[in-house]
């Protein structure tokens, strides 16, 4: 079997997170919840994000669906935990760009989430690994809109 | 018997090698089929000598293409066992045959309370245009169950079946489990409650003998690229006088008698649901394709995909940790086999397949209820037709090993 072409877009890291996810659970007491499937193909996933100030500082995911979802969740979660939404941001930036096929900027340390890199080869493929991002991205923005909303309120009480 | 081996020179794709120099083996026939040159010449050739728009023209191209296109029409009829070409309209796809008659038939014959039965086990396209037609009329949506190995429960239709029932719309075989539907049996007891049989015929019309008299149902959908024949065109069948009352579908050019500047009268069926310029040349080059099926003959087909579907279930259960869905062995099935591996979404199944050379379908299949009711986010689905062979069923079970193998690495760190 030639697996040259399976290796890049299976990396060991990445089916180690598949087998043995880390981060996986739930926050009861998270201000960011947000959750996303991919409709053709039944991946699934949920993100509890805990923060204080403008620093995440929890995250938890609950999913179902392929090894690139579900490692691609697990791996986001490690990359961001303990990161400002705005580095959050960078990351989430950095990997979507990774993912239309261009460089990564080697300012943003992507961890093991640079093991991604091979999905791109399979275009079918790129929204299994999308869909984390997207989920945590929709959260950190309704959550910043919810602030903002909070912040122009009691601007005018 | 058929010749699958010599049938394969038919079709120019079969012969092409995948991600370095891999034989094909395809595998993704419920999807849609490859087609044989002769469909291929077809098309070429009416492009080349015939090319012209039916029905209106009054030049020799004109007439030609228009005996060419009724001619298909005469063979689809001839294919179904309808007694007439009159009955036979020519569609996009079996979506669009379904949504024609939602439309043109439940819009006027439904009313609140009314009821139409489908199954648990319908493709979204046998399901969807219904929910639709609910919502517009007032009517409901009833379903008869299914068992966990994917048969219907029959013994359940006649209490389903009520003086509300305006129409029983069902799959004559599922595009997930291959179950073959008992739909003569399930025509005569809708019928002595005063309802309507639909048949979507998707899978069955190009896999086994269909004969919509001998059937006893009122309307048949089926679709020409799951047969041999190219895209564009879907085929739907019902009773002349249902068409004769029908309304139109769509408006437009073809489909009228008469203009005036505020009203219109119709065209006589079949043209009065056949609004616009038709995909003429895929129809004409579908008659090909009509024409190879009959050559190799329906039961012919149907035997060999059997044939190989059993096979590859007998092989696929001894490989630990392959669920199979559907009643094989059972129950009448066609050349259709859903599988899951353990602990493995169908979608990285089907990539390693797929890197051997193996192109199967993975997913839900247009059926995510069906999906549900089995307790699956999606499957994988290997379908079988008249070119493919015990080797290429092989080839998928070895596949089927490679893929446990690949995620079976073990996994050196906890994370």
């Amino acid at each position: 079997m030639v697996m040259e072409q399976l290796d890049e877009l299976y990396r060991q890291v990445i089916l180690e997170h598949f087998k043995n996810p880390g981060h996986a659970g739930t926050l009861d007491d998270a201000q960011v919840k947000a959750d996303g499937a991919n409709p053709l193909c039944g991946d699934e996933l949920t993100y509890h994000l805990k923060l204080a100030g403008d620093r995440i500082v929890q995250i938890r995911f609950r999913g179902k669906g392929c090894a690139i979802s579900q490692a691609a969740a697990s791996m986001l979660s490690a990359q961001l935990e303990g990161k400002t939404v705005a580095d959050a941001t960078r990351v989430i930036e950095t990997m979507k760009s990774m993912m239309q096929g261009r460089d990564p900027d080697p300012a943003v340390d992507l961890g093991d989430l640079e093991a991604l890199a091979g999905v791109k080869k399979f275009p079918v493929r790129i929204k299994c690994a999308a869909l984390s991002w997207n989920v945590v991205e929709s959260g950190l923005r309704d959550y910043g809109q919810r602030s903002e909303d909070r912040r122009q309120r009691s601007e005018k009480a | 018997m058929l010749d699958a081996k010599a049938l394969r020179n038919d079709f120019p794709i079969l012969s092409r090698t995948v991600h370095g120099g891999k034989p094909l083996v395809y595998l993704d026939n419920a999807a849609t089929t490859q087609k044989p040159r002769q469909v291929l010449e077809a098309l070429t050739r009416y492009y080349s000598e015939t090319n012209a728009n039916v029905h209106r023209g009054i030049h020799v191209l004109a007439e030609e293409a228009t005996i060419a296109y009724e001619g298909v029409r005469q063979q689809t009829a001839q294919f179904l066992g309808a007694p007439s070409p009159r009955s036979v309209i020519f569609t996009r796809n079996a979506t669009e045959a379904i949504n024609l008659f939602a439309n043109a038939w439940g819009r006027t014959a439904l009313k609140p309370g009314d009821q139409i039965l489908l199954s648990e086990m319908e493709h979204h396209s046998n399901l969807v245009p219904w929910q639709m037609l609910a919502k517009a009329t007032g009517a409901s949506l009833t379903f008869l169950r299914i068992t966990d190995d994917g048969r219907l429960r029959l013994e359940e239709l006649d209490q389903l079946l009520t003086s509300r029932t305006k129409l029983v719309a069902i799959t004559h075989m599922s595009n997930v489990l291959g179950t073959i539907n008992p739909v003569a049996e399930i025509a005569s007891q809708a019928h002595r409650r005063g309802a309507l049989v639909l048949v979507d015929g998707a899978q069955a019309a190009p896999h086994l003998p269909v004969d919509v008299h001998a059937l006893g149902v009122d309307a048949y959908a089926c679709s020409a690229h799951k047969m041999l024949g190219p895209t564009g065109v879907g085929i739907l069948w019902a009773r002349e006088p249902l068409l004769e009352a029908m309304e139109p579908f769509l408006g437009g050019g073809e489909m009228i008698s008469n203009v005036e500047l505020t009203s219109s009268t119709w065209n006589e069926i079949p043209w009065k649901f056949e609004a616009g310029t038709p995909n003429v040349a895929d129809v004409v080059a579908f008659g090909e394709a009509l024409a190879y099926l009959r050559r190799v003959g329906l039961s012919a087909i149907h035997e060999h995909e059997v044939a190989l579907a059993a096979y590859a279930v007998e092989r696929l259960r001894g490989v630990d940790g392959v669920t199979i869905y559907g009643p094989h062995g059972k129950a009448a099935c066609g050349g259709v086999v859903s599988f899951n591996l353990e602990g493995l979404h169908p979608h990285d199944v089907g990539t390693v397949l797929d890197s051997e050379g193996v192109a199967v379908r993975a997913g839900h299949h247009c059926a995510k209820p069906l999906m549900r009711r089995l307790g699956v986010a999606a499957t994988a689905r290997a379908s079988f037709y008249l070119y493919n062979t015990q080797e290429e069923a092989d080839r998928l079970v070895e596949a089927v090993k490679a893929t446990k193998l690949f995620f079976g690495r073990p996994a050196k760190v906890a994370l």
